[in-house]
């Protein structure tokens, strides 16, 4: 039987499992249901549960692990020639496999032996398939019958099941943790599979990236460099220049919406600019490629500048567009968090609006608009579609805003995209620039959260 | 003292100046990021819209008994529709003898043509041997002349369309026999390297079907871990502050790290089929997962503790307490966030480019674990193509685009402003 069907089927009796509990419940307490320990329906979730988690759990591990446990039998059986194989050999025929499997190939044009182990796959895979069903549904039967037999007046079926609903809660928030973990680890792995190929320190500071790798050994020109400088700069250029444009509008505007606009105007302003922060990035990078980026190329032109089609001015200004709202709603709160005295008291000294903006309000609001900035900064450092739409591909080491550099993001995506193998140095980059965004952004995430708890002004 | 008032009044002017002048810094401010979003909004709306229309040509086609009969589609496959096609421009078009110009005159519909003709030949098998008038696809350059596209005033050799080619579409035109139609090949086609025929209809599934997965994972798995932090618990426990920071800080790691997990788990460990909605839908899960527990927490804060105080006073275990009572009254809230959460998921790019749904797919998915694409991602990929008409098409999927996400977030505050209780 196939999983799916598998899995419906114990649904199913489970649910069965319930009405019988509940049943059994009403029977055991003779009507009175207050002589029961819990209400009828816990002692139905109990069976329910008892049900469906074990058989559940087998299932799910049985899923895991079937394809590498029957394809290790199947290369057992594989004749020595193929056995002694080295790995990468080995995976070649492990596909050839898969793909006679999904019929993808012709029987008629591979080595017979092959064809044999794809059957031999094939029937172990049904026969796996056939004990499964055996053993998940007899276990939840079993089950099913046990936990309906313990039911008893005296059973404590609600701590029973809020036990298990406890657990189902806690397992859910430790997913974050899990995600964590898989991120790190898998970035980690083959991150430092990358560094045994290519040297740390010739990629923390070699000034020159060209991830292309030589074809063929006598090559010119194609060996592969992989440091890491010329991105950094990059983005980070990029970046100052989104800062400088999201800065003082976003809060300059922050300031005007909450301590000098009528709270109509506010109403308007402040979800129309939110709505710049709803817009997915992919359709500011089309704006950056097609109307920005040509827009300052002919307006450098009538300047006698040579602005590059691909600049990073383009990009970066674009997307300091688009972190304008996240700026200003940081520094919103952190302004609107500053207490009414403080206001007051200012006023009350004879200051003017501005000056007690400017004398009181934005002091005390400081680490808030400082943390607003670094996560600011943060996101403009982790955005990928504007820059790989309008940024540019090559990696140059400048500084100079008309020309066109690329990011960590940029290149992540132009390596991954399209063929992969995952033992060149070229894919395995990928994770290594990963792994050093991961960190960059984590890094300024923690200082912008230090920043706010040690820097806090305390009003109470 | 009076010195004091002096020096006041005397700076009055000055003060009063850096107020006014503080105000406008900071309605430029606002007037400049608007300025911003009117200007993109615009820019691509005026370009998008007319992607919306598209040029068809009437032909008369001979319906030739000896290519069409019997009208099977097995048959039909074989027939050589194309070569009518071409008949019924030539006919149409006598004096036109070059073989450059033949050429130009068949691309003068498109090469979706002859599937037209079987679609309609299929539809009225009765039509065969007779001469009738098809409206077809026109090609890709007679589309951007119709919409206005081209200049005719400059040098013939820069121009995409020949003066003779003008002249047809003009004689055309005078005999009505080109007409923009509302363009419906762009909601039934997947995608294709010829503009006129490239449609959304791959990436819409393929959005719609990656957004079901998440929403079922995300939203059940958020509000559990938000009510487990929420309600149960233990404060001041390190294990609980460690879940907390990290969440805060998921939430805050680049999109594009969350596509190399899903690459390095979903495809490398679990093996699961690459350009698929349901890895796409499974990394976008992780991603969103994080903004959900955030909105759900915040929506748990919102119920007042007499609520549980009172469940609680009359014998509610605490997980009947948090069941029948605080999550009830938290679940709009939680909704809310969850419709955020899911528009931000929606617009998504970058992780999807490393799970490898940036495919070429003609057909529309019929599943989770058929290839698909996004929409994002099409306007990604029709973004790079040189092809003139597909600056148009890129426009519109974006304009489709926001669209739905402008009704997601709509949805969102109606639902806020319906069911939001004041305690």
């Amino acid at each position: 039987m196939q999983p799916q069907t598998l899995f419906w089927l114990l649904l199913a009796l489970s649910a069965y499992g319930y009405y019988l509990g509940r049943k059994q419940a009403l029977t055991v307490s003779g009507g009175k249901i207050r002589t029961l320990h819990s209400l009828p329906d816990y002692y139905g979730y109990y069976v329910a549960l008892w049900c469906a988690l074990p058989a559940l759990a087998i299932l799910s591990l049985w899923l895991l692990l079937d394809d590498k446990l029957i394809l290790q039998w199947v290369l057992a059986e594989l004749p020595p020639a193929y056995r002694n194989l080295p790995q990468d050999r080995l995976s070649l025929t492990v596909n050839v496999i898969y793909n006679l499997l999904a019929g993808e190939r012709q029987a008629g044009d591979v080595d017979p032996a092959l064809v044999q182990a794809a059957e031999h796959y094939r029937q172990l895979k049904s026969l796996g398939y056939q004990a499964l069903t055996v053993l998940v549904l007899a276990g939840a039967t079993a089950a099913l019958t046990w936990a309906r037999r313990r039911i008893s007046p005296k059973l404590r079926a609600r701590n029973r099941v809020e036990t298990v609903i406890r657990i189902a809660l806690l397992l859910s928030s430790v997913l974050a943790i899990f995600t964590t973990i898989g991120i790190v680890l898998s970035v980690l792995f083959e991150a430092l599979r990358f560094f045994e190929m290519v040297s740390p320190l010739e990629f923390l500071f070699g000034l020159k990236w060209s991830p292309q790798i030589a074809l063929r050994a006598d090559q010119v020109g194609a060996s592969g460099s992989f440091g890491f400088i010329p991105l950094l700069v990059g983005t980070l250029l990029i970046t100052a220049i989104a800062m400088a444009v999201a800065a003082p509008l976003g809060l300059l505007s922050a300031v005007y919406l909450s301590e000098f606009a009528r709270t109509r105007t506010r109403a308007i302003v402040k979800p129309l600019l939110e709505v710049l922060a709803g817009i997915p990035t992919v359709v500011y990078g089309f704006f950056a490629a097609l109307v920005v980026a040509p827009w300052l190329r002919d307006f450098g032109a009538q300047l006698g500048l040579t602005i590059s089609s691909e600049s990073a001015l383009a990009a970066g200004l674009v997307m300091g567009i688009m972190i304008i709202p996240f700026v200003s709603s940081l520094a919103d709160d952190a302004l609107t968090a500053v207490p009414r005295s403080l206001r007051e008291g200012a006023y009350g000294l004879g200051a003017t609006q501005a000056e007690t903006i400017t004398g009181v309000l934005l002091p005390a609001a400081l680490p808030g608009i400082v943390s607003g900035m670094l996560l600011a900064v943060s996101r403009a450092i982790g955005e990928t579609m504007i820059v790989v739409m309008a940024a540019g591909m090559t990696a140059k080491l400048t500084l100079n805003p008309l020309d066109s550099v690329t990011t960590i993001t940029v290149q992540i995506v132009s390596l991954l995209v399209g063929d992969q193998e995952f033992d060149s140095p070229k894919t395995l980059a990928a994770f290594a620039l990963g792994l050093t965004l991961f960190v960059i952004t984590l890094g300024l995430n923690l200082v912008a959260l230090h920043v706010v708890r040690k820097y806090r002004e305390q009003y109470e | 003292m009076n010195n004091t008032l002096e020096t006041v009044r005397a700076g009055l002017a000055h003060r009063r100046r850096r107020e006014t002048r503080f105000r406008w810094y900071g309605r430029i401010a606002i007037f400049v990021s608007l300025a911003f979003l009117a200007l993109l909004l615009t820019s691509i709306f005026a370009r998008g819209y007319k992607a919306f229309w598209q040029t068809e040509i009437a032909v008369d086609v001979h319906l030739d008994p000896g290519e069409l009969v019997p009208p099977t589609p097995e048959h039909l496959a074989q027939a050589d529709l194309t070569g009518l096609v071409k008949r019924a421009l030539r006919e149409a078009f006598p004096a036109v003898k070059s073989r450059r110009q033949k050429r130009a005159l068949y691309r003068l519909v498109s090469s979706a043509a002859p599937y037209q003709l079987r679609d309609y030949v299929l539809a009225h098998p009765q039509a065969i041997g007779r001469t009738v008038r098809l409206w077809l696809l026109a090609g890709a350059d007679v589309d951007m002349y119709m919409k206005g596209y081209f200049d005719a005033s400059a040098p013939e050799s820069e121009r995409r369309l020949k003066d003779y080619q003008i002249a047809w579409l003009e004689r055309l035109k005078r005999e009505n026999r080109l007409r923009l139609r509302f363009n419906r090949w762009f909601f039934l086609n997947g995608d294709s390297r010829e503009p006129e025929q490239a449609g959304i209809q791959v990436a819409l599934r393929g959005s719609i079907y990656m957004m079901l997965v998440t929403f079922a994972l995300s939203f059940p798995l958020g509000i559990a871990a938000a009510v487990y932090l929420e309600e149960f618990a233990p404060r001041n426990n390190v294990w609980v502050d460690l879940i907390e920071i990290n969440i805060n800080n998921l939430a805050a790691v680049p999109s594009i790290v969350f596509g190399l997990l899903g690459l390095a788990v979903f495809l490398g460990w679990f093996g699961l089929p690459r350009s698929t909605p349901l890895v796409g839908g499974l990394t976008l899960t992780l991603m969103t997962l994080p903004t959900v527990i955030i909105a759900s927490r915040a929506a748990l804060k919102a119920v007042p503790p007499s609520i549980r105080y009172a469940a609680l006073g009359i014998g509610a275990s605490p997980v009947q307490t948090v069941f029948h009572h605080v999550l009830p009254l938290a679940l709009p809230g939680m909704l809310t966030g969850a419709i955020i959460g899911m528009a931000r998921a929606l617009g998504e790019t970058a992780p999807l480019l490393m799970i490898g749904m940036v495919a070429f797919i003609v057909d529309p998915p019929r599943g989770l674990l058929d290839p698909a694409t996004a929409l994002p991602v099409q306007i990604y990929l029709w973004a790079d193509s040189p092809e003139r008409g597909f600056v148009e098409r890129t426009s519109a999927a974006i304009v489709i685009l926001l669209v739905f996400l402008g009704i997601m977030n709509l949805a969102a505050i109606l639902l806020r402003k319906r069911l939001e209780r004041r305690w």
